[in-house]
């Protein structure tokens, strides 16, 4: 994918949805936006009035819009500003999109294993609509594990039954009711129930918190999986 | 803790023209390869000065450095062999 080097933007806000308590998404109207792939994040950049600026790194959830969801690490630098203080009209910049790895492309033909830990779901979402907008045919088995029922992000959406995506829920810490699971972290079995066997030689993605990310991907490969068949994408410290 | 490769994508992207996470890079210190998206990255977020250090996932060597300041960034390769730099 030649292109130039890439520039800073400027991004504005122009919708926001909660999507739980502590998680938001974001869309914003970047003029001149080239395009991106399933699973590609961009990197936010934001400038105090004294000059000083950070950098966070955020997925793009959706295939076809410039739209980021942003989990609250309670005591972080960015991730608050972005998901209480940020409102519509307001402009931050954005270089992107980045990533030509961990991407998922709809003329892929091998069946595909998402895994999913909290805010994880991002890019492996946009994977999902990338295959729904293209009217794709291969399936999907999604694994997502959230704290709670209440934590899931795109819960109206992933629920609707979409022929050929298969979706299982894992929870860490509170079930609903009459859940027979209970409530704790991701196990083989977990994964050995909820992900294509290794013989149909799926593409598997990874993505959520550094030590959930790692756990998992050390499952795949015990259950026989070709490691170069596992993406993976760590977010940071163990949290969401 | 560390992230992975892949959050090399933005600070490498002020370099490059071409995706370097997807090019598989071969470790000097074990001699294992796999794509920069692989690597183990630690330090600062993306593009601060302090900058950010790969390493190999399976030596722990120090496969790649890179070093933004306000004029220039450093990119120390010398733990790397080589770097196969897909160009399709
Ligand atoms: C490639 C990539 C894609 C990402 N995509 C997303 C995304 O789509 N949505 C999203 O919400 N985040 C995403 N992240 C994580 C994001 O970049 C930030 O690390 C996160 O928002 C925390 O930033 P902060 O400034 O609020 O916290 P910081 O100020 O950096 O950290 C504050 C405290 O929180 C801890 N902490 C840092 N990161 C996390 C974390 N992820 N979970 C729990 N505790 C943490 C730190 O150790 C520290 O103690 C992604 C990261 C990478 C590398
Ligand atoms: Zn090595």
């Amino acid at each position: 994918m030649p292109r130039g080097r890439l520039e800073w933007r400027i991004a504005e806000l122009i919708q926001v949805k909660d999507e739980t308590p502590t998680a938001r998404t974001l869309l914003f109207d970047v003029p001149g936006w080239p395009g991106h792939l399933a699973g590609q994040h961009v990197d936010v950049r934001l400038t105090a009035d004294d000059g000083y600026s950070t950098q966070r790194s955020y997925s793009l959830s959706a295939p076809d819009r410039v739209e980021l969801t942003v989990q609250k690490v309670a005591d972080g630098e960015v991730s608050p500003y972005l998901t209480e203080v940020l409102e519509t009209g307001d402009k931050l910049e954005l270089r992107g999109p980045v990533g030509g790895w961990f991407v998922w492309r709809p003329t892929g033909k091998a069946p595909v294993t998402l895994i999913a830990g909290g805010s994880g779901i991002v890019p492996l979402m946009a994977m999902i609509r990338a295959r729904r907008e293209a009217g794709g045919a291969t399936p999907f088995k999604l694994i997502y594990s959230a704290r709670a029922p209440d934590e899931r992000y795109y819960a109206p959406e992933l629920r609707r039954p979409e022929p050929g995506v298969d979706v299982t829920y894992l929870y860490t810490r509170a079930v609903p009711e009459g859940w027979t699971r209970p409530p704790g972290r991701i196990t083989v079995a977990d994964v050995n129930s909820g992900a294509w066997p290794a013989e149909f030689e799926p593409d598997c993605f990874v993505c959520g918190p550094t030590g959930f990310v790692e756990a998992v991907a050390d499952m795949l490969v015990a259950l026989g999986h070709d490691p170069r068949r596992i993406k993976t994408e760590r977010f940071g410290p163990t949290g969401g | 803790m560390h992230v992975d490769g892949n959050a090399l994508a933005g600070p490498l992207s002020e370099i490059f023209t071409v995706d370097m996470t997807a090019a598989q890079g071969q470790c000097a210190g074990c001699g294992q390869a796999g794509p920069v998206a692989g690597l183990h990255v630690y330090g600062d977020a993306p593009g601060h000065a302090m900058g950010m250090v790969a390493r190999c996932p399976g030596c722990d060597n120090v496969m790649l450095r890179l070093v933004r300041g306000p004029e220039a960034a450093w990119l120390d390769l010398r733990g790397t062999v080589s770097l196969r730099i897909p160009l399709g």
